[in-house]
């Protein structure tokens, strides 16, 4: 070592050592260089390229989803309601391992079913991986402590606390109030696509789905700043949503209930019109449905089950059904007939048990095969003569049958306020030729006057028609909705109902003349309803029944047994009605499918729902049959 | 010195004089290490525990660095080969007894203390390198290039099994720059530069899959945003979303909402350019470029060779230290785990970095006063 030390160049290695720190300084020099050159060109050149980056980063825009505005009927009880519900919610993009091992481990804590991870898999797969998919709705308190504690093991798991809404009424209102579901495309096609970011169900049917937009509102936003693992850390801006309107509607609950229930098992349906205005006081279709069952997405074997049900629960008999009106369109054909002026009221006519038209053999049958002997209008009406109507029909004419039932608003839509409504047929030479392809046969001038071939009326025409007479031609358009009622304030902006065009007769006494023949179908001991409508009268009732044939019966053939023929081909059941007479509060119309009898079957039911209205207003007792003015005035 | 070690020093230079300790050293470590302690508050989340901790590191480093600097330079030439056989040791003792931390076995756990014995082998390297030139002729002859060669293979290839590439590419570095200090001749260093790249390949096959993962996505981080990329890709959002002037202290977006990992240890530098902006970026390189210039200054006053080649590759390992850093974080170099000097938080680079301007001092205070 010392041998080597002393072979040193001192100098040498002094100058060589400068030289090296001359050239390490000038690398310095450049490396520096490079370091300032990248940190200038990332926050000089690309700087507005990187805050963007970073407010993205760090900022997120909410939708805040409306509050759906609530539905009450007459008297204020709710018939569709929002109530907190708690859903478990994954972000695929921000779970730490697969979605699949995630629902795997949430499984242990919360209870995921089979139905749970399809309707996951289903709609993650329409939703853009940053958003939230739900995989468990309404979860239970015990199970949102149990997740709560667990929530570190789940990045990307959330609890959404949301409302969910409920039907109160359950099935007896199903298809008047209808029911929101899971918004689809095809729903999006029809609506402001913006008003939808956020919201996860739209009305689907009835009030749900024709009020949808006002119910709706409009969603507000809000800004958050978010950290990494996207969860909002706090709140930098915020709009407030605009909820939803509360809806009123005509509707009486209670009422409902009783329609629904007067059906007792059969099916068929009612519709209950205030007379004077319009509203729909009830409107039943049985079988109803659950409409709870739609809200969060109804399982396939629920929708089959509904589907394939023979009864046809999800079918809206009061306004789809087009059933023939039978014997319930006499009263509105009789009223042509006098205002044409081709008949006497007064005269009496022979009916025998059946017609035959010239050139043909053909026997137009009474329902009574023995006949009616000699009878005026109004006991043709009170006892729903064939025979009777065929010889007016025959007088009046098939333009003119198409002229005055298009007048009560057969063979049109009433344009009430629900969805999905059918027009029924009125039938005119016109319309054969444009469907048929055929001229108009004089016998079908015969069958049509009674509400028989062609014709086809739904329950909802039938209540609107009947109210027309009770109202002397002066009835306003069936709506459902009262009034609407502001969230915030609970102020009511009432529904201002639509008089229909009037129907003006040439001769007021037109109106009397059949109100007071359809006062007799109750309250005349001849009466078709009076044995079964009839009795102990509380109030003043004008009605008239109707059985519509189903199939045709063989020609010369006695009508068999009611028990003795199949269900399916058995008569349906009609009666309308409305009451009490000289101040009508109720217009109705029944229909039973399949029931038979209109005066047997439909028309206690009529009754039942008719007095069970009237007794609930407050000045019932001076609408009743034995109401007397001066006792009144002793009483008080 | 004019003060004798009895006489009670009168100012505060002299006093600084007296327990040798340079001045401006000095002053460049501690604004710097103060700076740091400010910005780890920050990239924290206003810890108050990581701060105190880190001041701490920062009071141990400053006495570590105070007591070496009273050691006679001639000691640490003496010393450095059995500090290096230590360092070799220890290294072995971790790979059978250390700690896993993130699959790799760094950390020795001394009870007390728990610390990287590679830190050791990263300073006493170049020490042990100089020492031996010390009495060498230099330039190099190729026997002394090996045997140089030999005493920085040993320690790399321990680091290497742990395995911590970055470590590793430091000590080659410490030692690299004794070397070139040395006079490794401008033929050799260039032979070895080819050499390195053509055995690239075969580094390549024998780097772990992670390792592999950071050089592919230092290659392209768009590669994968949300994987491995994603440390570099929001790190790079934090120091252009500074800009010029910053977001200002505390208010860094990037790091307080835990978009940018690591945030106060090896990105702690992004935190910084995020809310200070260019300003604070050529401050900081500011004080880090005087820093390397005293260190080469003293190198080039220092008045042998062990000295001369010590001081200047501890100056210039500091440099790369920092540069490597900010070159990573800012997206030019692949990322590896190596901090930013005197501001990440973590102990034993603090204390290992003061530590080694202790010895940079006390070459300078002990100094004979002779013309040469």
């Amino acid at each position: 070592m010392a041998a080597d030390d002393a072979i040193k160049n001192h100098a040498a290695e002094r100058r060589l050592f400068l030289i090296r720190t001359v050239a390490a300084s000038l690398l310095l020099l450049i490396l520096i260089g490079m370091l300032i050159a990248r940190v200038v060109y990332l926050q000089v050149y690309k700087h507005g390229y990187y805050e963007t980056r970073s407010q993205d980063n760090r900022m997120r825009v909410e939708v805040v989803p409306p509050v759906r505005g609530l539905i009450y009927d007459r008297h204020g009880n709710l018939l569709a309601n929002n109530e907190p519900a708690y859903r478990l919610e994954i972000v695929p993009e921000q779970v730490s391992d697969s979605v699949k091992s995630t629902i795997a481990r949430l499984s242990k804590i919360v209870n995921i079913s089979e139905a749970d991870k399809q309707r996951f898999y289903s709609r993650e797969k329409q939703t853009p991986s940053f958003r939230g998919t739900p995989i468990r709705l309404s979860l239970t308190q015990s199970e949102v402590a149990r997740f709560e504690v667990n929530r570190d093991r789940f990045p990307g798991v959330d609890i959404r606390a949301g409302l969910t809404r409920n039907y109160p009424l359950g099935k007896y209102a199903s298809h008047l109030v209808g029911y929101v579901g899971g918004i689809t495309e095809s729903d999006l096609a029809d609506v402001n696509k913006k008003r939808y970011r956020g919201s996860s169900h739209i009305g689907k049917a009835g009030v749900e789905l024709s009020y949808e937009s006002r119910l709706h509102g409009y969603p507000g936003s809000r800004v958050v700043e978010t950290n990494a693992a996207g969860r909002a850390l706090r709140q930098l801006d915020m709009h407030p949503a605009t909820a939803g309107d509360s809806i009123v509607l005509t509707l009486d609950s209670a009422l409902q209930k009783v329609a629904y229930n007067a059906l007792g098992d059969q099916d068929g349906a009612v519709v209950a019109l205030n007379p004077n205005t319009g509203g729909v006081l009830a409107m039943v279709s049985k079988p109803g449905y659950n409409p709870d069952l739609f809200v969060d997405g109804i399982s396939h074997a629920n929708y089959t089950r509904l589907l394939n049900n023979p009864h046809k629960p999800l079918y809206n008999r009061a306004l789809q059904g087009q059933y023939p009106p039978g014997s319930t369109v006499k009263p509105f054909m009789a009223i042509g007939a006098l205002e044409t002026g081709v008949i006497d009221p007064n005269k009496k006519v022979w009916c025998p048990g059946y017609i035959t038209l010239p050139g043909s053999n053909h026997r137009y049958r009474d329902w009574k095969r023995s006949g009616q002997g000699w009878i005026d209008l109004t006991q043709a009406i009170e006892r729903s003569s064939d025979v009777y109507f065929y010889k007016l029909g025959m007088k009046l004419g098939i333009d003119n049958i198409y002229r005055y039932g298009s007048m009560f608003g057969f063979g049109q839509k009433t344009g009430i306020d629900l969805p999905r409504e059918n027009a029924g047929i009125m039938p005119s030479r016109e319309w054969k030729h444009g469907n048929r392809h055929l001229p108009w046969y004089p016998g079908e001038t015969l069958i049509t006057v009674i509400g028989q071939g062609f014709m086809t009326a739904t329950p909802l025409q039938l209540a609107q028609a009947v109210s027309e007479i009770a109202e002397r031609g002066h009835a306003y358009k069936p709506h459902v909705l009262k009034a609407w009622k502001d969230p915030q304030t609970h102020t009511t902006t009432d529904y201002k109902p639509k008089a229909l065009p009037p129907i003006e007769l040439k001769d007021k006494r037109h109106w009397d003349i059949v109100i007071n023949a359809m006062k007799g179908v109750v309250d005349n001991p001849h009466g078709t309803a009076h044995y079964y409508v009839g009795q102990h009268l509380k109030y003043p009732i004008a009605g008239k029944s109707g059985s519509a044939q189903v199939a045709g019966l063989p020609q010369n053939e006695v009508a068999p047994d009611l028990d003795s023929i199949p269900h399916r081909l058995r008569e349906h059941a009609l009666f309308i009605a409305f009451a009490p007479i000289q101040h009508p509060k109720i217009a109705i119309a029944v229909l039973v499918e399949h029931g038979g009898g209109g005066s047997s079957v439909a028309g206690p039911i009529a009754r039942r729902v008719i007095d069970s209205y009237l007794d609930s207003l407050p000045d019932s007792k001076t609408l009743q049959v034995n109401y007397s003015g001066n006792k009144s005035k002793t009483d008080s | 010195m004019s003060t004798t070690a009895h006489e009670r020093p009168a100012t505060l230079s002299a006093w600084l004089a007296h327990w040798r300790i340079d001045v401006q050293l000095f002053a460049a470590l501690l604004c710097c290490a103060l700076l740091g302690l400010f910005v780890l508050y920050s990239a924290s989340g206003r810890s108050e525990d990581v701060v105190i901790d880190q001041a701490v590191r920062v009071g141990i480093g400053l006495f570590a660095m105070i007591a070496l600097a009273q050691v006679p330079p001639h000691w640490y030439r003496v010393a450095a080969p059995w500090v290096y056989i230590l360092g070799v040791i220890l290294l072995v003792a971790t790979l059978v007894l250390g700690d896993a931390a993130m699959g790799a076995k760094r950390w020795l756990d001394f009870g007390v203390v728990r610390f990287q014995p590679s830190e050791i082998s990263k300073l006493v390297v170049p020490l042990t390198i100089a020492a031996y030139f010390h009495h060498r002729s230099l330039p190099p002859k190729l026997t002394d290039i090996l045997v140089a060669g030999v005493i920085m293979a040993i320690p790399v290839a321990l680091v290497v099994r742990q395995p911590d590439l970055g470590t590793a590419l430091l000590i080659i570095a410490g030692g690299g720059f004794a070397l070139f200090f040395a006079g490794l001749r401008w033929r050799i260093i260039l032979l070895l530069l080819v050499l390195a790249a053509a055995a690239a390949p075969l580094v390549w096959f024998n780097l772990h899959d992670y390792q592999q993962q950071r050089v592919l996505t230092f290659l392209n981080p768009a590669r994968d945003p949300l994987g491995a990329g994603y440390h570099i890709t929001q790190s790079k959002i934090a120091i252009g979303s500074g800009g010029v002037f910053g977001k200002g202290w505390l208010n860094g977006s990037q790091a307080h909402l835990d978009f940018l990992p690591e945030s106060d240890t090896d990105f702690v530098f992004a935190v910084y350019a995020e809310e200070t902006g260019l300003f604070g970026v050529l401050g900081l390189m500011a004080i880090y470029g005087f820093i390397v210039a005293r260190g080469l200054f003293i190198a080039i006053k220092s008045q042998d060779t062990f000295q001369r080649l010590t001081a200047a590759s501890l100056s210039l390992t500091f440099f790369f230290y920092a540069f490597v850093n900010m070159g990573m974080v800012a997206g030019l170099l692949p990322v590896v785990g190596v901090p930013l000097p005197l501001i990440s938080f973590g102990g034993t680079s603090m204390v290992m970095l003061l530590a080694s301007f202790g010895i940079l001092m006390s070459i300078h205070t002990h100094r004979k006063l002779l013309a040469t």
